[in-house]
């Protein structure tokens, strides 16, 4: 080994000759300066400094054995860089005031060149990093440092050379001037107190500076700069270094920002600061680091950058069609591959190690015995659990991994529809199918879109949506520039198309299924969370539990954005905690196979089969919605125009407002239209005839298919109640049919409209009724304009018989709901 | 080389006619339109199971009456797919070129309409190989390259192999590897199809 004069490397310790012979220059040249501990403590930090003044005023001694063993993590964190800085921070934070003398003191207990390079170490952190020309250099400024504390900051700055040294110096003439001007403490102006004042007469700035850690000269006098000034450097030579440490630095005071701010900074330029810095230092743009900093917490931000600059483990999913996992093991360790089973999680998986042959080419492999995946793709098919013979559709399905894992575990029974848009990815799922012996599957080339036009029906549908790309930017780091706002919308846009095609096409009446799982590589909430919340409303879907035990809860809000309360069930998973791409996973569970439509009332599409539930729902649908006078008095006037609706109307505009009203569950909408029936009957036989008026609508509204002639003579009824010269006597004879219903309308205003209502109900002829209340529900529920009128009085007594009426229609005779 | 294979399962009426020289494919064949998936007509049928006969001889039978449902064979572009008859269901909905790929592909009818067995269809073959050929480990890797096996790197061998016959390669921890036709001559096993081909030729799978 060369000579190597960084003191970021840490040396061999031990016995012998050779373990101390290299020590590096500084340490060997620090012998022969002035008494050990201050050379060292000038040349790393004020820091030492103070250790050497604690020192020789022989305070407290027996604390260093505690406090040494937390130095020593130090050197091995360097390397690490920001981690380490970070960590470091609130761990010197919470040490001892006399952290720093007691290691000041065990320098010379302890071998000499460790003390030195730890603190080295340490220091070299507060400094960014000193380079050999920065060693020497501090030898020169130690002469200087030791007596003069205030010229600390400028002999400092020579230690970072070159690059940093004009800055420097303007930095601490600044950080001299701000401490002079006593504003609130940054470390380095702590460090400038104390250096100023007396070692010792600030043992809590102490604890700051020597909590405080490191740093080292800026990144506060950084902020102080101008900012043209510091963009120009930074944008002429980017000094890594410097950036880095300026990022830790910038964490650490963020982290404790109270405390550690300077005075007329606000925290939005700490992180605009931040965030450019560490668009730099990662070579992101600009547009990714500012959503990742949404996204995450400070340390947790680092974290994952960091996480993103290393490839994911190698893992493999053993092809259970061909062979056994301890099986496999046993020969890809015959061949040399290192391997270990993935994670009590996964009964297929193998994580590999290293490998001296070629982990895509063993004949095993050929012999299609295993599969290379990702940890984080084979969650997905886990999650979807499909069962034998059942019919699956793959919607994305290149390259073909989990295709064949789902074929696996229906062990090549039912049948798969394997799609995907990209002729060319399709070759290798062709490929890769052949390959693991998947005989079940049909490979087929259509965009996803095209589903269910193409084929429907299945019981389960697995969606992998295309997606930006950025929880796998560890493989492939052009995703960290190349994405702009414009691209995650676009892809968003797409994953909800194909979301909601994914969902029409599972059977929501399959005996074993009626599941689709969503799963995306991405980790932006507008490509997941948003994507599923918009399903949600769109589809009669619900999240069900993925099944998955681990991994985090997807988010239920973010930012000004409110998700659906059920999104904590779904998944997500990042390479910083759980060592696999970033990843998300949405279980659904199709309710029914109708398709609810926009509240705008267009026509529905629903099939025949869902008509009968909307008609149910339309009947119950509880939606006691006060209703003004001038209300009810327009859809009186309108009466007059009210026309006998198709049995077809009153159920759509019904389904139309339920859906309105509801986004769930069928069931829940009738149990809820239900009771709120009831209490809307029981509002009105309670109430007084103007109450019962004003409920009146608020009832009709439920009742959605009722004869028009009813609604008709409701209306007239209700116009009475009201007293409105509508000329309600002539419309009765017009609108009521031969219902004996009509001829009570009279007495129904006079009496207790239940009464009259009862027998009313019970006269009442289906198809009367329906387009009576079909015409006043629409007149209720559309602002489109009201095409009948409204019978209040009656309509408050519709729910129990309109119920009646409604199982008339279907030809019961016993009441549907209440 | 053709001229001869296993089990008179599909006695070709012309006797030991060498296939090189046969006539050409029927007329109706080539007029239907590829993409469509369709069953064989009779002639590609013939050709067929006279190849796969040469392996794995009389079980061909078995390889259509599987126990989980009769399997059929369906030709779409230019190749045959093996298929059980519940996807061919879902796939009736699916056409025009859009099918990719069915079941598993067995043959590729070249351009001369000569019949290429595919090495995806080894995962059949193989269980009801007749004549199988055992190579040591240094031969393997020369074999997943697309070499020839030479006599030395054979290990054992089925008996009664007769020269040209269809064998399945094996290694030596019987994991089928491909296969070929054997030869008397210095070159033990002519390669025909080996599993290499998965990652060698990925772009002529589809």
């Amino acid at each position: 080994m060369g000579r190597k004069l960084d003191p970021t490397k840490k040396e061999k310790r031990g016995p012998g000759r050779k373990a101390r012979k290299q020590k590096g220059a500084e340490t060997e040249l620090a012998r022969f300066l002035p008494a050990a501990g201050d050379e060292n403590s000038k040349r790393l930090s004020s820091r030492a400094r103070k250790r050497a003044a604690k020192r020789r005023l022989g305070s407290a001694e027996s604390l260093a054995m505690h406090k040494f063993p937390g130095a020593k993590p130090l050197p091995g964190k360097l390397p690490k860089g920001i981690s380490g800085g970070a960590v470091q921070t609130p761990g010197k934070k919470g040490a001892q005031p006399l952290h720093h003398g007691t290691q000041g003191k065990k320098r010379p207990a302890l071998t000499h060149s460790s003390e030195e390079e730890e603190v080295e170490e340490e220091d070299s952190e507060e400094d960014g990093v000193l380079n050999q020309g920065d060693l020497w250099g501090s030898e020169d400024s130690d002469a200087d440092m030791i007596d003069d504390y205030g010229a600390d900051s400028d002999s400092e700055g020579e230690d970072e050379d070159g690059e940093l040294l004009p800055i420097e110096r303007a930095a601490q003439k600044q950080k001299v001037q701000e401490a002079v001007a006593g504003g609130q403490w940054s470390e380095e102006e702590t460090e400038e107190e104390e250096e100023k004042g007396s070692l010792q007469s600030c043992p809590q700035k102490d604890d700051e500076t020597e909590g405080g850690l490191q740093i080292n000269v800026d990144e506060e006098e950084s902020f102080v700069l101008p900012l043209p000034g510091e963009m120009e450097q930074d944008a002429q030579a980017p000094d890594l270094q410097r950036i880095h440490k300026r990022i830790q630095d910038i964490v650490g005071v963020l982290r404790d920002f109270g405390t550690q701010r300077e005075e007329g900074r606000s925290r939005s330029e700490y992180l605009h600061r931040l965030q450019k810095d560490l668009a730099t230092y990662y070579s992101y743009g600009d547009f990714l680091l500012g959503k990742l900093m949404d996204l995450f917490p400070l340390s947790e931000l680092l974290e994952f950058l960091e996480a993103n600059e290393v490839p994911r483990p190698i893992t493999l999913r053993t092809n259970t069609l061909k062979t056994r996992r301890r099986d496999l093991a046993q020969a890809l360790i015959n061949r040399g591959v290192n391997l270990d089973p993935l994670g009590k999680w996964s009964k297929t998986g193998l994580v590999v190690y290293d490998s001296s042959v070629p982990i895509g080419a063993t004949p095993e492999y050929l012999a299609g015995y295993y599969m290379l995946q990702g940890a984080s793709s084979m969650l997905p098919v886990m999650a979807l659990a499909p069962q034998e013979h059942e019919r699956i559709l793959d919607m994305c399905c290149a390259p073909g991994g989990k295709t064949s894992y789902i074929a696996q575990l229906m062990k090549n029974t039912g049948v798969i529809l394997a799609n995907d848009a990209n002729a060319e990815r399709l070759k290798s799922v062709v490929g890769n199918l052949h390959r693991l012996g998947v005989t079940n599957t049909i490979i087929s080339h259509y965009d996803g879109r095209q589903f269910p036009k193409v084929v429907g029906g299945f019981d389960r549908v697995l969606l992998d949506a295309p997606c930006s790309g950025t929880g796998v930017i560890s493989k492939d780091p052009a995703v960290k520039t190349n994405k702009d706002e414009k691209d995650i919308l676009r892809c968003a846009h797409l994953q909800k198309e194909l979301l909601l095609s994914a969902i029409d096409s599972v059977n929501a009446t399959s005996k074993t299924g009626g599941y689709l799982v969503y799963c995306t590589c991405s980790i932006m909430v507008e490509e997941n969370e948003w994507v599923v919340d918009y399903a949600l409303k769109k589809r009669n879907v619900r999240l069900v539990p993925t099944g998955l035990d681990f991994g985090q809860e997807g988010f239920t809000r973010f930012r000004e954005r409110r998700f659906h309360p059920t999104l904590r069930s779904t998944r997500r998973f990042y390479p910083h905690t759980h060592n696999m791409d970033g990843f998300f996973i949405a279980k659904f569970k199709k309710f029914s196979n109708s398709i609810p439509q926009s509240q705008t009332g267009n026509s529905a599409a629903s099939t025949p089969t869902s008509l009968d539930l909307p008609e149910v729902k339309g009947q119950v649908t509880p939606k006691p919605e006060g209703s003004s006078q001038p209300a009810k008095k327009a859809r009186v006037a309108m009466k007059a125009k009210q026309q006998l609706q198709k049995r077809q109307h009153p159920k759509k505009a019904s389904f139309q407002k339920q859906n309105g009203i509801s986004k769930g569950t069928d069931s829940g909408l009738s149990t809820v239209s239900c009771d709120t029936k009831s209490q809307a009957s029981s509002k009105l036989q309670d109430s007084s005839q103007p109450a019962q008026e004003i409920r009146g609508p608020k009832v009709t509204k439920k009742l959605k298919q009722q004869s028009a002639t009813l609604l008709s003579s409701k209306k007239v009824a209700f116009r009475k109640l009201n007293g409105p010269p509508k000329g309600m006597d002539t419309e009765v004879p017009v609108l009521s049919l031969s219902k004996t219903q009509d001829t009570l309308k009279p007495e129904d205003c006079d009496q207790s409209l239940r009464s009259t209502r009862g027998t009313k109900k019970v006269k009442q002829q289906l198809p009367a009724q329906l387009s009576k209340r079909a015409a006043f529900r629409k007149q209720n529920g559309t602002p489109e304009g009201p095409e009948t009128p409204v019978m209040s009085p009656l309509d408050s007594s519709q729910p129990p018989p309109a119920k009646r009426r409604k199982s008339q229609s279907r030809g019961s005779s016993h009441p549907v709901l209440s | 080389m053709e001229g001869r294979w296993g089990g008179g399962l599909w006695g070709c009426p012309r006797g030991g006619t060498d296939f090189r020289f046969r006539p050409p494919r029927p007329a109706d064949s080539s007029l239907q339109p590829s993409g469509n998936v369709r069953p064989l007509t009779e002639e590609e049928s013939r050709v067929t199971f006279g190849k796969m006969a040469k392996y794995v001889g009389e079980n061909l039978q078995r390889l259509v009456d599987r126990p989980d449902g009769t399997s059929c064979f369906r030709l779409h572009n230019d190749r045959v797919y093996y298929v059980s008859e519940k996807i061919l269901k879902l796939a009736a909905s699916i056409s025009g070129d859009k099918p990719v790929s069915l079941g598993t592909c067995f043959r590729k009818f070249t351009k001369s309409h000569r019949f290429r067995l595919h090495i995806t269809a080894l995962d059949y073959l193989a269980p009801y190989a007749k004549y199988r050929v055992w190579i040591k480990p240094g031969a393997e890797q020369s074999f997943l390259y697309g070499n020839h096996v030479l006599k030395s790197g054979l290990g054992p061998i089925t008996e009664n192999t007769c020269q040209y016959q269809g064998v399945v390669v094996y290694s030596m921890a019987d994991v089928p590897l491909g296969c070929g036709k054997v030869d008397p001559m210095v070159i033990v096993v002519f390669h025909q199809a080996d599993i290499g081909e998965y990652v060698r030729h990925e772009e002529t799978l589809t």
